[in-house]
């Protein structure tokens, strides 16, 4: 079948208005295109948090009522060790000068000491991160690959009018499956696989068999939640009327699903799941201590039971930064696949 | 039926299915132990025997003892109410911050002071709860108080920026507007007018909130930092449990059932209620139902249409039925439509706001959902049969022999993917194009609806067109191919009148230049008067009346169609006089009445109309009509007596 | 009764002008309808009349006296959409009677009641129940309920945005002739909005015509659609469907 060209242009003369509010929106100037404001915008976001981010792990400290100084050295203490740890971490000098120092420090890497161990809070941090960072990479990677799949394959057999049964079993289970908190989920993987059965290490990240119980556990309650979004999501798209516009080419029915459809729910889904993502962050600290995973999860807590508070101030600050750093890459992604996003925060 | 007692059946509802049962009954016997354990078990619970220290499960102790040789199975059903306690003290903590910092940015007027409380709800509401329950665990010390209240702060944002969000909404709506209008301050329609709407949402994701701070609870006491000894609730017991795992397994996971159990109580229940309070889908009994079927082809071959030869039909529907499955059985929308359209026709189609024009249009073209069941007698494009299992060939013909042109054009279009792949996927998957092939062809093709720039705006999105030139581009997708008709569903609905008049010229001009043949379907009767040849009213899912435009305003037989003319102000309407009007309103699929579903608004109605439904006719004009008085006028009948009040 | 005018007023949303500089007099006693197509800015005139939105500069004054932004408003503004303009849960007489002023009639519940009954009775709604809710009223029910809730208010003008564009065809020409009846009747005063030529023709007896913000005409209603001056009008006379059948 050829295609033909039709001559209609001369039919009609077009209306004075024809060229549309859109015509000179096409050559915006540069700091005016949609990308550059969004990055600006973005930037400045960013800026505003991290500068809230770092105050509050400052005010913390000082918002600790009574003296955090006695509190971790302890009743008996004798005042003048006191004193001078209260001097050596500056507490006694007016609260701005202590802000001036924290922010000068901080610029420079230097995170002060711990008052446990008498190391640099910075090295400690170094030398616990990546594990963390691993922990968590992988466990969203596995969340990802479980969720994507099935929120997709659930979508599709609960379109609009399909599978009322499926939906049902597939909500309710997904519901159950993320009640499910992580610790607990890791405490009974350690009872089935490391106590019964003896099949995987229960602690440590020395062997890779010792990954799979701490990532299983920290990635099924939000691939559980994921999936369920992507499958809401998807049933949602599959309902619009672009979809519709997509099934009018008669285009093939996988064309639609995989080409209009699922890229649609996918940015939605994202959207919403984005939150979801920076709660793995904090997920990594129950999982951490389930394991005995030498990160700073781990650490975390024993800090905060032996009022270490440089330690804590920091891995706070880590935390706080990496769940930044998680959401403004979500953002970013979200702008990439669907321009749209750019322009709605406007 | 007044609302609340909707919604006391709405809450009956819940209850009635089986997830919403299972989770009451999971609810009721968590907050019986909450209330009870203390009261019953405590003794037990307390009772130290050092001579079984850790023991393993037994017929006395079913999950064994602790390390004071305490029973497990009582210490957790004792710790029941200290855990919820402490939860709903918590999420307590978490709705009161929350409505509070939520609604303050509508009372604080949307100043700037709004735009800062809710900037830092947003920023802090990125933060994961349990970064900032560490947070405030340290502000506030290890311990029961500082985990309650840094549970009950870190819940807070969420329920703010829920708060926000709701109000920010319900804050849009005219009625909020109206009353401010009417001089109704800001508290006191925060109180009558928006905290009454978000009850539900509140109660919802207050009840899923108490479950998820109950787990919070189990992760920091399981953590240390929370219930500290001799107190304990579940985590303090998890965690004093997993401490001797490799001994007593069960001195873990019998807390840890209890947990689970708890938060899957609230859990189901918040989303069982949330599910039976929301939306109410159109879904019922499912009726067993072939997805397509033809009904046996009748032997003679009558043609609707005004002795045209057939040949140059392209466009066949005769006896058209769309039902659906309804809560309470069958709902046919669409009730046996026929009619064809004809080689350079434009036939248009009229009647009210779910009267089926709509859904005829989607059935003809096969782009019902598959919820739908579309019966035919016959339905044929270009003498190709549609009802026929959908194969490559036929999707091939409807792809490129059949243009559709929806109401929405911004909606209409995918919104991620660039105008120029969107009318080129049509050349890649049916004419066989390369991609650069397409694209080209797409440029030539806005270029012809004229979209000026056609070759930049091909590189746009969407939401970078003007409404009238995103219809131009559908328009423009529709004829990727060579088409024979085209559908054009309200084209012009969402359009400006000057926009709305560029696209009808276009539609026409493209109609004049091949000799198309044009579907347009348009609640208003002056835009298809001035494009068609021929008009269909409908009214509750049949035709009406079929007639010549010229006709429509001098001619018209069915009362309906001439009550829709003369409610229409137009330009030449003679504003002295008050305007027709039609009384009462349209019926809906579900209260179809038997006779004429006209009858109730007619003022020619009789007991035959009220018994017979009237068969759609051929007129003397060469058009046909469905009514038992067509041409009838109406202040004869209502001279005698009134057989409506009479029947009544 | 008393004129409403406005005086160079302009609307801004950052950089965007939606109304700019219009001046506009809506005399006692007259329908004023205003034309224009989406984005002119004829809503936004609308909110900044009744205070939902401030002016940016210029004047907006009712019987020469600036109009007063507390108590009583003598302003009204009955909206596009009926379906969202009454409050779902509450009972339309209690929407009614929220707009209400409060002086000796409608200081007793009684005397609201009777208030609600007559307003009722007067949008031709008089068999319907003050207690009943929004949702079992149709489209066209519910837009007349707005507008008794409108006349509650005492009002010497009322802002009428789109009130028939969301109703079906055979709804409309009921609401229309309800609006006329009210204006003889009443002697109302009404800025009356629509994208609709023949509709405002059928009720306004003064037409502005508004384009980007501005009012590029303005003149008795057989004037301007009669003899237009202004090309865009022009533009729009002719593109009201039905002008030009085949
Ligand atoms: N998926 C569906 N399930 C059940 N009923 C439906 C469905 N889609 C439409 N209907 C019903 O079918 C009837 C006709 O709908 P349709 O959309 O065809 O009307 P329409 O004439 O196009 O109206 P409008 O002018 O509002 O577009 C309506 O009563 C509608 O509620
Ligand atoms: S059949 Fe009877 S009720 Fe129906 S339209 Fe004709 S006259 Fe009216
Ligand atoms: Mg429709």
């Amino acid at each position: 079948m050829s295609a033909t060209t039709t001559p209609i242009g001369h039919a009609a003369p077009a209306g004075p208005t024809s060229a549309g509010p859109g015509a000179d929106a096409a050559h915006p100037r540069v700091w005016e295109r949609p990308w550059a404001r969004f990055a600006v915008r973005r930037l400045g976001r960013l800026l505003v948090s991290l500068w809230v981010l770092v105050t509050a792990s400052f005010a913390m400290i000082h918002l600790i009522p009574g003296d955090p100084v006695r509190g971790a050295l302890g009743p008996t203490a004798p005042a003048d060790l006191v004193a001078a740890r209260r001097a050596s971490l500056g507490l006694d000098d007016p609260i701005l000068v202590q802000y001036a120092h924290y922010l000068r420090s901080l610029s420079t890497g230097d995170l002060g000491t711990s008052l446990g161990s008498q190391l640099p809070v910075a090295d400690i941090v170094g030398q616990r991160l990546p594990a963390t960072l691993l922990l968590g990479l992988l466990g969203f990677l596995l969340a990802v690959a479980i969720a994507v799949p099935l929120g997709t394959l659930a979508g599709v057999l609960t379109r609009r009018g399909h599978g009322r049964r499926t939906e049902l079993g597939f909500t309710t289970s997904s519901i159950v499956i993320a009640t499910v908190p992580d610790f607990l989920l890791g405490v009974g993987l350690v009872y089935v696989f490391g106590v019964h059965l003896g099949w995987l290490p229960v602690a440590g990240n020395e062997s890779a068999s010792a990954y799979v119980l701490p990532v299983v556990s920290l990635a099924v309650g939000p691939a559980a939640i994921l999936a369920r979004i992507v499958r809401v999501e998807l049933v949602e798209v599959l309902d619009a009327d672009y979809v519709r516009t997509a099934r009018a080419k008669r285009l093939a029915p996988w064309k639609v699903y995989l080409g209009h459809a699922l890229p649609n729910a996918l940015t939605s889904a994202l959207t919403i799941g984005g939150l979801l993502l920076g709660s793995m962050v904090a997920g990594t600290v129950l999982v951490e201590n389930v394991f005995a995973w030498p990160g700073l999860g781990s650490t975390i807590v024993s800090s905060i039971l032996a009022k270490d508070y440089p330690l804590v101030q920091a891995i706070v600050l880590v935390y706080g930064i990496g769940v930044l750093v998680v959401n403004n890459v979500v953002d970013v992604v979200l702008a990439l696949l669907d321009p749209r996003s750019m322009i709605r925060e406007d | 039926m007044s609302a609340p007692t909707s919604r006391a059946r709405a809450w009956r509802g819940v209850l009635t299915t089986p997830l919403g049962a299972t989770a009451a009954v999971l609810l009721a016997l968590v907050l019986a132990v909450a209330v009870l354990g203390p009261v019953l078990w405590t003794q037990s619970a307390d009772a130290v025997d050092t001579g079984n220290i850790l023991g393993a499960p037994s017929g006395e102790h079913w999950a064994g003892t602790d390390n004071l040789g305490r029973d497990i199975v009582a210490r957790v059903l004792v710790a029941g109410r200290l855990s919820i306690l402490l939860a709903f003290a918590a999420i307590g903590i978490a709705i009161g911050v929350g409505l509070l910092l939520g609604s303050a940015p509508f009372l604080l007027g949307n100043g700037r002071a709004a735009r800062l409380v809710s900037a830092g709800v947003n920023v802090a509401v990125a933060f994961p709860g349990l970064l900032l329950a560490l947070f405030f665990a340290v502000v506030f010390g290890v311990g029961a108080t500082g985990a309650v209240l840094a549970i009950g702060l870190a819940g807070a944002p969420t329920f703010a920026r829920l708060t926000q969000t709701l109000v920010a909404g319900l804050a849009g709506r005219e009625y909020v507007a109206a009353a401010r209008v009417a001089g109704v301050g800001r508290l006191r329609i925060l109180v009558r007018h928006v905290l009454p709407n978000l009850r539900e949402p509140l109660v919802v994701n207050a009840t899923i909130g108490a479950g998820s701070s109950l787990l919070a609870f189990a992760g920091l006491s399981f953590l240390g930092l929370g219930v500290q000894s001799p107190s304990y609730d579940w985590g303090r017991l998890l965690y004093d449990g997993v401490g001797s795992l490799y001994v007593n397994p069960a001195a873990a996971l019998a807390p840890g059932l209890a947990v689970l159990v708890a938060g899957l109580a609230f859990n189901l229940f918040g989303e069982a209620v949330a599910k039976g309070l929301g939306v109410t889908e159109l879904t019922g009994p499912r009726v067993r139902r072939p997805a397509t079927k033809a009904a046996p082809e009748p032997d003679e071959q009558r043609d609707h249409s005004e002795g045209r030869p057939s040949a140059d039909v392209v466009l066949e529907v005769r006896d058209l039925k769309v039902s659906f499955a309804g809560r309470d059985g069958q709902l046919r929308p669409v009730r046996g439509v026929s009619f064809s359209v004809h080689r350079g026709e434009a036939l248009g189609v009229v009647g009210e706001s779910g009267s089926g024009k709509s859904l005829t249009a989607l059935a003809v073209t096969r782009l019902l959902g598959d919820d739908a069941t579309v019966e035919a007698e016959r339905l044929r494009l270009l003498g190709q049969d549609l009802l026929a299992e959908a194969t490559p060939a036929q999707r091939r013909l409807l792809g490129t022999s059949l243009a559709m042109v929806f109401q929405d054009p911004m909606s209409s279009f995918n919104p991620t993917r660039r105008i120029g792949r969107q009318l080129a996927e049509v050349g890649t998957e049916h004419q066989g194009m390369t991609r650069a092939e397409a694209m080209a062809r797409a440029v030539d093709r806005l270029d012809a609806v004229r979209v000026s720039d056609a070759a930049d705006r091909v590189r746009q999105y969407p939401h970078e067109f003007s409404g009238g030139m995103r219809q131009r581009a559908m328009i423009g997708m529709g004829l990727m191919g060579s088409p024979s008709l085209i559908v054009a569903d309200e084209p012009t609905t969402a359009l400006d009148v000057t926009v709305q008049q560029q696209v009808l010229d276009l539609l026409s001009a493209i109609r004049d230049a091949d000799d198309l043949a044009l579907v347009l379907i348009s609640h208003d009767v002056t835009v298809v008067g001035e494009v068609c040849d021929r008009v269909l009213v409908m009214y509750a899912g049949r035709i009406v009346e079929d007639l010549a435009t010229a006709d429509l305003a001098t001619a018209a037989q069915h009362p309906y169609t001439r009550a829709l003319v003369a409610a229409v102000p137009d330009m030449a309407t003679d504003v002295s006089e008050p305007l027709a009007t039609i009384p009462g309103r349209p019926v809906g699929p579900a209260d179809t009445p038997a006779g004429c579903a006209y009858a109730d608004r007619c003022p020619l109605a009789d007991v035959r109309c009220r018994s017979e439904e009237p068969p759609l006719e051929r007129t003397a004009a060469g058009g046909r009509v469905a009514c038992w008085h067509p041409g009838g006028e109406p202040d004869v009948v209502l001279a005698g007596p009134d057989l409506r009040r009479v029947e009544r | 009764m008393s004129e409403l005018r406005f005086e160079d007023v302009s609307v801004r949303y950052g950089r965007h002008t939606a109304v700019d500089a219009v001046s506009l007099t809506v005399p006692p006693g007259t329908v004023v309808g205003l034309v224009g197509e989406s984005g002119s800015g004829k809503s936004t005139l609308a909110r900044a009349t009744v205070g939902l939105v401030e002016p940016t500069s210029g004047t907006i004054t009712l019987g020469g006296a600036p109009l007063p932004r507390r108590g009583r408003r003598p302003l009204q503004m009955v909206f596009q959409d009926p379906y969202s303009s009454l409050d779902p849960r509450m009972s339309i007489g209690s929407s009614i009677a929220e707009a209400m002023p409060r002086d000796e009639t409608t200081a007793t519940r009684q005397g609201r009641r009777e208030e609600v009954r007559r307003l009722l009775e007067l949008v031709h709604l008089g068999s319907t129940s003050p207690d009943a809710r929004p949702g079992k009223l149709s489209g066209g029910q519910r837009q007349r309920v707005a507008l008794a809730r409108a006349l509650a208010g005492r009002p010497d003008v009322i802002i009428a945005d789109e009130i028939t564009s969301a109703l079906d065809v055979s709804i409309q020409g009921a609401v229309l002739n309800l609006v006329r009846e009210l204006q003889q009747e009443l002697g109302l005063s009404m800025l009356f909005i629509s994208h609709n030529l023949a509709v405002v023709r059928y009720v306004a007896s003064r037409v502005a015509v508004m384009r980007a913000g501005r009012i590029v005409e303005e003149g008795t209603t057989a004037t301007v659609l009669g003899q237009p001056e202004h090309p865009y009008t022009r533009e729009l006379l002719d593109a009201v469907p039905g002008r030009n059948p085949r």
